[in-house]
């Protein structure tokens, strides 16, 4: 099981490569809304990208008032 | 009438298989105009029975295979209407949505139902009347209508109700979560999923895998497996209708068509 930081740096790979930004613009405190540019549908394909990835089940509601990375993977973590 | 092309979906009768495309921006939102033209298939469809063993249900578009009812529409159609007359508007448009719906349900034909990306409310009740599912990978399904203080409408929680558990429904249900295919497929709700933009090309194998059966056979077996649920589907909109008059509507309606995200499908 990776531990949180492993689990940060995966999302900020995968969000990197998936909405094509370089790694290196993000950071763990970044609101991904922001950084990414997306909207709440491409939002939603990050979600199911990241359940795939780490084999969880992420319920939307869970995320509500959640945009940074950190936090996300705060939440990702207490699902592995 | 074999072929057909329309502002919100288009089909074409080839080598025994109907495919119903859906390809209105943004995500194939059911409002008037999609309705009117599901009719039309839905009139079209018992003379193609004739013709065809197989109907795929698909989209287009890469938001997905139907975000569900167009909101929007709804919103700005019932501003300044009485509550009662609003109502009634939306009865008579359930009741025609139900036919379709009941129409391909009943389908002698094998349907297959081949989605992506959101599959939400409308969309999802969509993909319900079909006898079978087959997921891309990034499908996402949900039910979202507590959102807005409704249940869903469109015949969703009768067809739920028939082909899953109890407890799984009142699950989507009454969290108005969002699920990926994998956890459809595991509820029984999907039966294949497949990689990102492959569904069609699956959903072609399938048909053509149904095509070597006999017809009538097969349209026996579906009839004594599948029946559909007139009464609950009906009950279904009674509820509807009577929710719909409650104030939790209107400031449901009003927070997702104000929101200034361009598609909030997010809570």
């Amino acid at each position: 099981m990776p531990d949180s930081k492993q689990t940060l740096e995966e999302i900020l790979d995968l969000a990197a490569a998936q909405f094509k930004v370089p790694r290196e613009k993000l950071t763990p405190d970044d609101d991904f809304f922001k950084t990414l540019g997306i909207d709440s549908l491409q939002a939603l394909d990050l979600l199911t990208r990241l359940e795939h990835h780490f084999n969880v089940e992420l319920p939307d509601y869970e995320l509500q008032g959640v945009s940074d990375f950190r936090t996300l993977a705060g939440r990702i973590q207490a699902r592995l | 009438m074999n072929q057909f092309k329309g502002q919100a979906l288009s089909w074409e009768l080839k080598n025994g298989v109907i495919e119903l495309v859906l390809h209105r921006e943004p995500c194939n939102e059911i409002g008037s105009s999609a309705l009117a033209e599901l009719e039309k298939f839905a009139s079209a469809l018992k003379d193609l029975e004739n013709k065809a063993h197989a109907l795929i249900l698909h989209s287009t578009l890469k938001s997905g295979f139907c975000a569900g009812a167009d909101l929007r529409e709804l919103y700005r159609g019932v501003q300044g209407m009485e509550k009662q007359t609003a109502a009634r508007g939306v009865r008579e448009f359930l009741e025609r949505i139900h036919k379709v719906m009941n129409a391909i349900d009943s389908s002698p034909l094998t349907t297959i139902a081949a989605v992506n990306g959101v599959t939400f409310g409308g969309g999802l009740e969509l993909a319900l009347v079909c006898d079978l599912i087959i997921a891309d990978k990034m499908a996402r399904f949900c039910f979202p209508e507590l959102r807005l203080g409704l249940v869903p409408g469109f015949g969703g929680i009768p067809r739920l109700k028939r082909d899953l558990g109890n407890a799984v429904v009142r699950d989507l249900l009454l969290t108005g979560r969002s699920f990926n295919a994998t956890k459809a497929q595991q509820i029984g709700l999907v039966s294949q999923v497949v990689a990102e933009g492959e569904t069609l090309r699956a959903a072609r194998a399938t048909a053509a895998q149904l095509g070597k059966f006999d017809r009538r056979t097969s349209a026996a077996a579906k009839q004594f497996i599948k029946p559909i649920p007139y009464e609950e589907l009906q009950r279904e909109i009674d509820i509807f209708c009577d929710l719909f008059t409650q104030p939790a509507v209107e400031a449901g309606l009003k927070k997702f068509v104000e929101s200034k995200d361009a598609q909030p499908y997010l809570p």
